[in-house]
């Protein structure tokens, strides 16, 4: 049940977005998220709807893809809506008992789940557009020049690789163990809370078990492979900035500009 | 230099101080350019501890391991050594890295800081070898404990390694697996790179040109394989088997019928008997 797992939600389809340098995507994405943070008045949210619709339609990611990332977060933007409209003071347009609706809350409600609305959907697009290794090869580069400050830029990248890697093959053999124990009369799926999570422990320990030796035996296999850190170390696979990041880059600024200019206004 | 390309030297190796017992104890061999050599014992026989020594894994406690000409116990030789002598391991899943065949192929020859066009061309040199090369977009964990093992390999050829040493590689593969490995072995010994294969599988020992039995951390028996598959009685003392067709023919042979002790496959037991 686990072979076809995808990791991620990468969506791997071509389209210009996904074409993209990682590093511009991820610089978009994050000042895409200062952005909506910029924004105090509904009609800015106009120019932004926009600005996402045309990227995903260029995506060519189905819209409910995009809506599916939300389904995690639906809780968090349902209590935000519900706090922020209960706790708002202002004119009272309704009161049943001690629960009083603001008009003044009703308005924030509404503008704080569009905020974290477009903000799931925004960050969504980047992980559906691109591959978890690319996004890697992005997030390295882009950390490289803070290594002088001591920062492991290499190190945490090889550990994402390597966490990508291995999240299948333990996830198989933490079924192989399951069904070994299931077949000797193991329970993990009645009980309560409780006695389902004892349950569990005698699955974590073989499973820690051979996680550190799997550890061991991947990392003597490295070193016979040469792999001495990062230093000196060069890549396959080359990112280059093309026309496309100009592109996409240039209509980001322009997207950018409007909205401080609304907020000015 | 001689064309010796590994010289193993009365090397010695414990575990820890504590250890009574030498893991290795007193090994010498040596290993020619291009050769195919299998090394079988039962286990804890040293073979594994033999094949890590030689990729410097682990240093001798006595004795001296030359890779090309260049000390193993020497700090400043390490990288150029497993280059030389790259290393395929037991478990195909513990030794990929990557989550793309290709980029795991990549891994070592990024690591020596090659240039990536050249990177390029060795992956897909590497892929074509072990004939993997339409799988190179694929994730590892799809693919069969055969194919990964084969990516493994190219991961090695990528190296640029002259001498490729193959720890126990299909002792966790199911039979076709294996035989995929094993042809992989074949075609690369053709094209003259130097493998040194430890098994514990007979039907893979027969298609080395030399076979080396270790027992008790020492060298036993080294030869052909007709030379070495023909003492049945002292390998069996090693707790190992010899092929089912070469005690077939001893058996024959001790019937009366006119049949030499060094037959190692069922073709020629065939050829001999349809006569």
């Amino acid at each position: 049940m686990f072979k076809n797992l995808t990791i991620g939600q990468h969506y791997p389809v071509e389209s210009p977005v996904h074409d993209l340098d990682p590093r511009v995507k991820i610089i978009i994405t994050l000042a895409f998220l200062v952005s909506l943070f910029l924004i105090d008045s509904f009609s800015t949210y106009i120019i932004v709807a926009v600005f996402l619709t045309a990227a995903i339609t260029i995506s060519k990611v189905p819209v409910k893809f995009v809506i599916k990332g939300l389904r995690p977060i639906l809780m968090i933007i349902i209590i935000t809506f519900v706090i922020n409209l209960l706790m708002t003071p202002g004119r009272i347009i309704f009161q049943v008992g001690f629960i009083k609706v603001t008009e003044e809350g009703l308005k924030q409600a509404g503008f704080m789940a569009i905020r974290l609305t477009l903000l799931i959907m925004g960050t969504s697009l980047l992980t559906l557009t691109t591959s978890p290794i690319i996004l890697t090869d992005g997030i390295e580069s882009l950390l490289k020049p803070f290594k002088r400050f001591g920062l492991p830029a290499h190190e945490l990248a090889m550990m994402m690789t390597i966490a990508l890697r291995f999240i299948p093959t333990l996830m198989e053999e933490t079924e192989k163990i399951m069904k070994a124990q299931k077949s000797r009369g193991a329970d993990f799926e009645s009980g309560n809370i409780m006695s389902r999570a004892k349950n569990l422990v005698p699955l974590l320990v073989p499973l820690f078990i051979s996680a550190f030796r799997r550890a061991d035996e991947l990392a003597m296999a490295m070193e016979a492979r040469c792999y001495r850190g990062g230093e000196n170390r060069t890549r396959m696979r080359q990112l280059k900035i093309s026309k496309g990041d100009y592109a996409a880059s240039f209509i980001f600024i322009v997207y950018f500009a409007a909205v401080i200019a609304l907020k000015i206004w | 230099m001689d064309d010796y390309i590994i010289k193993i030297e009365n090397v010695k190796f414990k575990y820890s101080k504590e250890d009574t017992d030498y893991a290795v104890d007193g090994c010498s061999l040596n290993i020619k350019k291009g050769e195919f050599t299998a090394i079988i014992g039962h286990n804890g026989s040293g073979k594994s501890t033999l094949a890590k020594l030689i990729n410097s894994i682990l240093l001798p406690t006595e004795g001296k391991i030359y890779v090309k000409g260049m000390d193993t116990a020497d700090d400043s030789k390490l990288w150029d050594i497993r280059q030389a002598a790259g290393m395929v391991f037991q478990n195909p899943d513990n030794q990929l890295v990557a989550t793309i065949v290709e980029e795991d192929i990549a891994f070592g020859p990024e690591n020596q800081g090659v240039e990536s066009s050249e990177i390029r061309r060795r992956v897909d040199d590497a892929l074509n070898a072990v004939g993997m090369y339409e799988y190179r977009k694929r994730p590892p964990h799809l693919l069969s404990g055969g194919q990964k093992q084969r990516i493994a390999i190219a991961g090695v050829l990528a190296l640029n390694s002259d001498c490729i040493i193959l720890d126990e590689p299909t002792a966790m593969l199911d039979p076709s697996g294996r035989k995929e490995v094993m042809d992989t072995l074949k075609k690369l010994d053709a094209q003259g790179k130097t493998i040194l294969l430890i098994t514990h599988y007979m039907d893979e020992a027969v298609l080395a040109d030399r076979v080396v039995i270790m027992d008790k951390g020492n060298i036993k028996l080294d030869g052909t394989p007709k030379d070495v598959f023909k003492n049945i009685e002292a390998i069996k003392k090693f707790g190992l088997d010899v092929p089912q067709v070469t005690e077939l023919a001893q058996e024959l042979a001790k019937e009366g019928l006119n049949i030499p002790p060094d037959i190692i496959n069922v073709k020629d037991l065939v050829d001999l008997l349809c006569q």
